[in-house]
């Protein structure tokens, strides 16, 4: 009875083996059936797609996809295929990850790291493989001096948005009393030390706290800088904690105003902080307004996706559709990819693109804007103030 | 080390810790208690904490009351509080005694070793936040505004506001209600009978899983009424909010002396009151730093912690 049971199990277990095998084969034959030149190779999208900074990931992974699918209409379905790797934005998660992603040899370029620690945490492995990526969030500013080769970012750095909102809280905020608090992180950190160097004798008081998912309780910081007097506070961190701070400002009645930075600029902060709370908060971002985005963008995205466009959505959707042009024009080789990135100028939805030799934007393309809560919406503010 | 901060904000300061410590000390009443009888840590109350918590802000949500609705009159924060309570200490004591049936008493009926129910803790508790986690995209949740804080008391720098206040009364009148019903009720004596001698106490005529049942509702119960404290002081809920606190309650438990409920009580607000103190000190990124050195000091000086062990014996 019992060697009866054996067998039957051995003959299901080779049979879905055969099954397995064959399905195998069959997706990855398929995927090289696919018509046009230059097809059969792969971007990955590397980032947080869940976890607490989700939303951030979520809608630069959204417009690379557009971009790609967009592609492939062009070129054939599954010309170009998009490959996933949710990093969680944990600098934790990333490495793994990354040494997994270089094994896939179709890949052949990175839209990410979006957030800065993790890219420290990842972009040696990707570096020592030669995989070029294209970051169109990560803004700490040390990134691009390791002397990394293939490394880019399609955005300004931090040392462009720090002095841009310590300038807007001297000059259009006018404040004499400014509290500085940031959540260790490499992003946050970096940022908020930028601010403190540009307000100088201004701020009154710093703190650190917590990165995201480590803290929920602000009472100590809440104290300090309401006792500190400020009218101005800058948070460097992510939305989610940066939202149920704020609602713990408010709720001990600090009537000041909040600036935070990119990593704030999403519904998530308004929904951890409530209507109320987030109310006047003003975010940095080195980015433009969505709207602004040029050509049928706006409504591409909403049409895929049914939401409107996050940021960096435009920025994410240029970077992969220079991925995109660089195979398109036979550059089909990482090593290759990374010498198109050398020389490109590309003209996108949001930006015109060209990198210094240390992957940078070139600074006559750097833009940040500031943007400010109202009616539980962000909306654009001002062109961020010149130093 | 800001000592100017210290004094600057020292009575402010040891407010905030006095209201952070009772919700922390409502909180450690479960793990000593569950300890006092069975010897076990409960790793799983930190969800049944959790838990308690979601229901009351989902109970809220149902009935209207969102993060963003308008602040109610003083009845309707007598009703919302009140509602919020009975559902929120509900939830919590309910999934309190199923995870006792579920987890813990098979373990017990085989006579397992203490490292089975340790492993089962753990996981019971892992499973449960990512559970509620995966149930709640791992999203914060924003909680309504049912009292607007405004300060009742100046004492020097400190602003007493009515929250903090509500938050240290409750936490009191639970634990006095709790220190009589363990010491001054029929089954309170059984509680204590099994938790100096289980095997003895059956001989006795107490009904033993009665006892360990009645013991995990009461931590329940208490962490229901932590967690509605929390979710108004803090504003917000998620799916592991319960994690670190628990954590700091569970510290604070061995800081008073692991199955003593005046030292749950002690520990709570010793701790909370340090942390507030080295944040001020220090930085708030030290808070934690300094609260697990002063646990670690106390256990090299006093082993068995401030008020020393003592569920069993005739004095609680």
């Amino acid at each position: 009875m019992r060697q009866g049971l054996a067998r039957a199990f051995g003959g299901v277990a080779i049979v879905a083996l055969i099954a397995g095998a064959a399905a195998c084969n069959k997706s990855s034959t398929s995927g090289e059936k696919a018509g046009g030149k230059n097809c059969g190779y792969e971007l990955a999208y590397f980032g947080a797609l869940t976890g607490p900074s989700a939303n951030l990931g979520v809608n630069i992974e959204q417009g690379a996809e557009l971009a790609v699918d967009q592609y492939n209409k062009k070129n054939g379905a599954n010309c170009i295929v998009m490959k996933k790797f949710d990093s969680q934005g944990s600098p934790d998660v990333a490495p793994g990850l990354a040494r997994q992603l270089v094994q896939d040899k179709k890949i052949i370029g990175v839209v990410g790291l979006p957030f800065s620690g993790e890219s420290q945490a990842a972009n040696p492995i990707l570096e020592e493989a030669g995989i070029p990526n294209i970051t169109p969030s990560a803004t700490n500013p040390t990134l691009s001096t390791k002397g990394w080769k293939f490394f880019h970012r399609a955005v300004a750095n931090d040392s462009a948005q720090g002095p841009a909102a310590g300038t807007y809280i001297k000059t259009v905020l006018k404040a004499e009393k400014a509290f500085v608090v940031d959540d260790q992180s490499a992003y946050g950190g970096g940022l908020a030390d930028q601010v403190k160097s540009v307000l100088g004798q201004v701020v009154v008081g710093s703190d650190k706290v917590g990165g995201e998912g480590k803290q929920s309780d602000f009472s100590a910081t809440v104290t300090k800088v309401v006792s500190s007097g400020a009218t101005a506070l800058f948070y460097g961190g992510y939305y989610q904690n940066a939202g149920v701070f704020r609602k713990q400002l408010a709720g001990a009645g600090w009537k000041g105003t909040m600036i935070a930075g990119d990593g704030v600029n999403d519904k998530g902060y308004i929904q951890a902080a409530g209507k109320e709370a987030a109310e006047g908060t003003i975010v940095t971002c080195p980015c433009a307004p969505a709207a602004k985005a040029k050509g049928t963008f706006v409504t591409d995205y909403k049409t895929k996706w049914n939401v409107d466009a996050g940021t960096y959505s435009d920025v994410a959707y240029d970077a992969t559709n220079i991925f995109l042009q660089a195979i398109d024009k036979g550059n089909t080789t990482p090593a290759k990819i990374n010498d198109y990135l050398k020389t490109v100028n590309y003209s996108g939805v949001a930006n015109t693109y060209k990198f210094t030799d240390v992957g940078e934007l070139d600074p006559s393309q750097i833009i940040v804007w500031a943007f400010k809560v109202a009616n539980g919406e962000v909306v654009p503010d001002q062109q961020a103030p010149k130093a | 080390m800001d000592f100017s901060s210290l004094f600057h904000e020292f009575g402010e300061l040891t407010i905030t810790g006095l209201a952070q410590g009772s919700i922390i000390a409502l909180f450690a009443l479960g793990y000593t208690l569950v300890y006092g009888v069975l010897r076990l840590i409960n790793f799983a109350h930190s969800e049944v904490f959790t838990i308690g918590a979601f229901t009351a802000v989902i109970t809220w949500g149902t009935l209207g009351l969102n993060q963003d609705s308008p602040t109610p009159g003083p009845a309707g924060l007598i009703g919302y509080l009140a509602l919020g309570l009975v559902v929120a200490t509900m939830a919590s004591g309910i999934t309190a005694v199923i995870i006792e049936l579920v987890a813990y008493r098979p373990l017990r009926r085989r006579n397992a070793p203490p490292l089975a129910f340790l492993i089962t803790a753990i996981g019971a508790s892992i499973a449960l936040s990512e559970l509620v986690g995966v149930l709640t995209n791992r999203n914060n949740r924003g909680v309504p505004r049912l009292m607007k804080q405004a300060s009742l008391v100046h004492i020097g720098d400190a602003n007493i506001t009515n929250l903090q206040i509500l938050i240290i009364v409750v936490a009191l009148v639970m634990m006095v209600g709790l220190d009589f019903f363990i010491n001054h009720t029929r089954l309170g004596r059984g509680v204590r009978a099994v938790a100096q001698n289980a095997d003895s106490a059956a001989l006795m005529g107490v009904n033993k899983n009665r006892v360990i049942s009645l013991v995990f509702l009461l931590g329940g119960l208490m962490a229901g009424v932590a967690a509605v404290m929390y979710v108004m002081k803090i504003g917000n809920i998620r799916y592991d909010s319960g994690f670190y606190l628990g954590v700091e309650a569970f510290t604070a438990a061995v800081l008073g002396g692991i199955g003593n409920l005046r030292g749950a009580l002690l520990g709570g607000i010793a701790l909370g009151v340090i942390e507030n103190y080295g944040a001020g000190l220090f930085g708030t990124q030290w808070h934690s730093v300094v609260a697990f050195v002063l646990l670690v000091l106390v256990l090299m000086f006093r082993p068995t912690g401030l008020l020393g062990e003592s569920l069993g014996r005739a004095r609680a």
